[in-house]
């Protein structure tokens, strides 16, 4: 078993702490709040040669993730951090790095999209970047973000899966608050992540490959598509058999969703994020009081856990869900159009009511979360549902 | 530095059966500069455009070396990649420490002076030990004849066209050699397919030095220059004959011309034959053309003065 030493301290510090004990073989990163003191403590790492890592200080989010490509495609394993207008920047790469197959992990300090300009949290970065083909994983605490650092460089690496995966955690929240943190020791974390043996390596110079191929001109592009398809759908076993390893080692519980009160729960909030504390301490209080209140916390967004959903809300009487970003036009945020399309084949339909809430690091106090599981509660004994979705706590 | 019979033994790294145009001065460029490397591995990154889509049609490839195509702006960065987890996996002692393999990155005009400037900058100033050719036929040919900042003053293109408001590119091009000897790196020089010599043996210190080293070859697209296909070479050596294309190098910020000549052409031995030039001989357009021509002249003046204080 591995040894494991509580610390206090913030996300973004355990999370490159986690990244050194991963030994990436090349980092390239560029500075963007509030992602920036990953990069910082680990080109400490690099100053004081505790890392063997090839450090490439870019001049740009684009050509972060182009240097992360070619040197993934080379062979390495390749690790980088950004947020927000960086990971935008970043959008055509995104897509690349996953289309051509490359296990590059990513760590993302969830903060609001411009403009107006906003360094402070929500998952409008994310989400945007939702369908570029990469897995992502959410934190709620500085330790669930130290977990699934480790955890993603298994699962991007395992040969069934070989994409990308994306690390979220709350901008500022979670990056930068000092949180209590059990850290395992080096030897336990590059015994559980081991070597990486890249498949097509550039660098396997006795057998060249073409990385990049064209396939237009009615070549193989959809069933290029359709492989990328299979590919994140392996993943959710991947994802859950490393996770479940990952939680005898390290003692902690790893899901892709994970419930509280969900047993006899009549009503329930599914919520993604920091914020899923604040709505079990909530729940907590309204339990004690007699509610049967529930709360959904979804740690992997992509793959989307739809079955685990559709399971873990079926039979209730009320649903709420909190989205922590906007997808103008559509009908709700992007956590609530997968939710409620999860439940349509559940025989009994649940209402589901939408919440946008912390846009741009707006707060979410406690009685805004009180406030939702009432609207839940009236919806439950009858009252009719909001039509269409509200805004939590705008002024 | 190889003679000519040395380098007809080298292995050719682009293989034949590509679908470039017949004429197309890209892969002549790809095929001098890689003899310039030498015999030791090389890994090639390629910009979006007509060399990566004609030499990659999957489930084919041209590339008898290991090649990577990432987008459009970012070969240099995507190199530059390559190359540091080269350094990573030598300092991880999975590659042995003595190990010698060559970088280089192509990418055309619009690849290199337009968007992916900040990327080549970004690499250069980095110093990654690579190399960046940039091959310039002055125009995005791969999207059909659109202009860039290496497109000619005056030159025709489907984005500066001919009309009564308009004669052409109406800017001059922009000094990407010059941009690039501004970062100080070890090895900047220009070239042309039409000086295999030079080309090949600028190549050759391009890939030896330590640290990042570009080469600006010119490369002619017969389709674009509305030029027959069997003149490429030629009008690539009338662009260096009259001045419009000097050949010359900077090594550790010294600069030098390394083909002189002697008596230059005039510039219209190089605009005529070209259809793309056609509306400058018209006589409205007389004083457009002299304009040009003061240019090319200005331009070689101010060139011969950096030759000279080096």
């Amino acid at each position: 078993m591995p040894t494991q030493k509580t610390i206090a301290a913030t996300g973004n510090t355990v999370v490159a702490e986690a990244m050194r004990q991963c030994a990436p073989d090349v980092m390239a990163a560029y500075p963007i709040t509030p992602q920036t003191t990953i990069v910082e403590e680990f080109a400490a790492f690099v100053a004081k040669g505790r890392v063997h890592t090839e450090y490439i200080t870019v001049e740009s989010e684009h050509s972060a993730m182009s240097a992360c490509v070619g040197a993934s495609a080379a062979g390495a394993r390749v690790m980088t951090a950004t947020s927000s207008q960086g990971l935008a920047l970043m959008w055509e790469e995104l897509h690349i790095a996953a289309g051509m197959r490359l296990p590059i992990v990513m760590a993302n300090a969830n903060r609001a999209l411009s403009a107006p300009i906003n360094i402070h949290c929500d998952h409008g970065d994310i989400m945007g970047a939702r369908d570029t083909g990469w897995i992502a994983l959410f934190a709620e605490t500085a330790q669930e973000a130290y977990d699934n650092t480790i955890m993603s460089v298994r699962i991007a690496e395992n040969e069934s899966v070989l994409l990308p995966v994306m690390s979220c955690l709350d901008g500022f929240i979670t990056t930068h608050s000092i949180d209590r943190v059990q850290v395992m020791d080096d030897e336990s974390v590059a015994g559980f992540v081991g070597e990486y043996t890249p498949a097509n390596a550039l660098l396997d110079l006795e057998n060249p490959v073409t990385h990049g191929s064209f396939a237009g001109l009615g070549g193989p592009y959809f069933e290029f598509k359709k492989a990328q398809r299979e590919a994140i759908e392996r993943s959710r076993k991947v994802i859950n058999d490393v996770g479940a390893e990952f939680s005898e080692l390290s003692g902690r519980p790893f899901g892709m969703i994970e419930t509280w009160g969900m047993e006899d729960a009549e009503v329930a909030i599914v919520v993604i994020g920091s914020t899923a504390g604040n709505v079990r301490h909530v729940a907590r209080g309204l339990r004690d009081a007699g509610a049967k209140v529930g709360v959904v916390k979804v740690r992997c967004f992509r793959p989307f856990p739809f079955a685990e959903i559709a399971e873990a809300l079926a039979g209730l009487k009320a649903v709420a869900v909190l989205d922590r970003a906007e997808s103008f036009g559509a009908e709700g945020g992007p956590l609530f159009l997968e939710v409620r399309s999860a439940l349509y084949d559940n025989a009994e339909r649940v209402p589901v009511i939408d919440y946008i809430y912390g846009l741009g690091g707006s707060d979410v106090k406690l009685e805004l979360i009180e406030s939702v599981y009432k609207d839940l509660s009236d919806i439950a004994a009858g009252v009719e549902a909001p039509a269409g979705l509200v805004y939590l706590g705008s002024r | 530095m190889a003679n000519l019979k040395e380098l007809t033994h080298r292995e050719d790294r682009l293989e034949g059966g590509h679908r470039l145009c017949a004429g197309c001065g890209a892969s002549i460029a790809v095929r001098q500069v890689l003899l310039g490397a030498g015999v030791e591995p090389v890994v090639v990154g390629c910009a979006t455009g007509c060399l990566e889509v004609s030499t990659t049609i999957y489930p084919y490839s041209s590339w008898k070396t290991p090649f990577i195509h990432n987008a459009f702006e970012n070969s240099a960065a995507t190199v530059s990649g390559v190359e540091a987890a080269f350094q990573g996996l030598k300092r991880a002692g999975k590659i042995p420490a003595d190990k010698k393999v060559k970088f280089v990155a192509f990418g055309g005009d619009g690849g290199t002076y337009d968007i992916g400037l900040q990327s080549l900058s970004g690499a250069m100033e980095r110093g990654h030990d690579m190399v960046y050719v940039c091959y310039d036929n002055g125009a995005y040919m791969n999207t059909g004849i659109q202009r860039s900042s290496a497109t000619p003053k005056g030159a025709w293109a489907t984005t500066s066209q001919i009309g009564p408001a308009q004669q052409g590119k109406q800017q001059r091009r922009k000094d990407l050699t010059a941009i690039i000897a501004a970062h100080g790196v070890p090895y900047v020089a220009q070239a042309s397919i039409s000086h295999w010599k030079d080309l090949t043996t600028k190549a050759e210190k391009a890939f030896a030095v330590e640290g990042p080293a570009f080469l600006n070859v010119f490369a002619p697209c017969p389709r674009g220059w509305r030029i027959p296909f069997d003149t490429t070479v030629e009008i690539a050596k009338i662009a260096v004959q009259t001045g419009y294309w000097p050949l010359y190098e900077v090594e550790d910020g010294v600069w030098r011309q390394t083909v002189k000549v002697a008596n230059r052409k005039p510039l219209e031995e190089f605009l005529k034959p070209q259809g793309r030039f056609k509306h400058l001989f018209k006589p409205e357009n007389a004083a457009l053309l002299a304009e040009i021509e003061a240019d090319v002249d200005k331009q070689w003046n101010a060139l011969q003065a950096r030759f000279n204080c080096g």
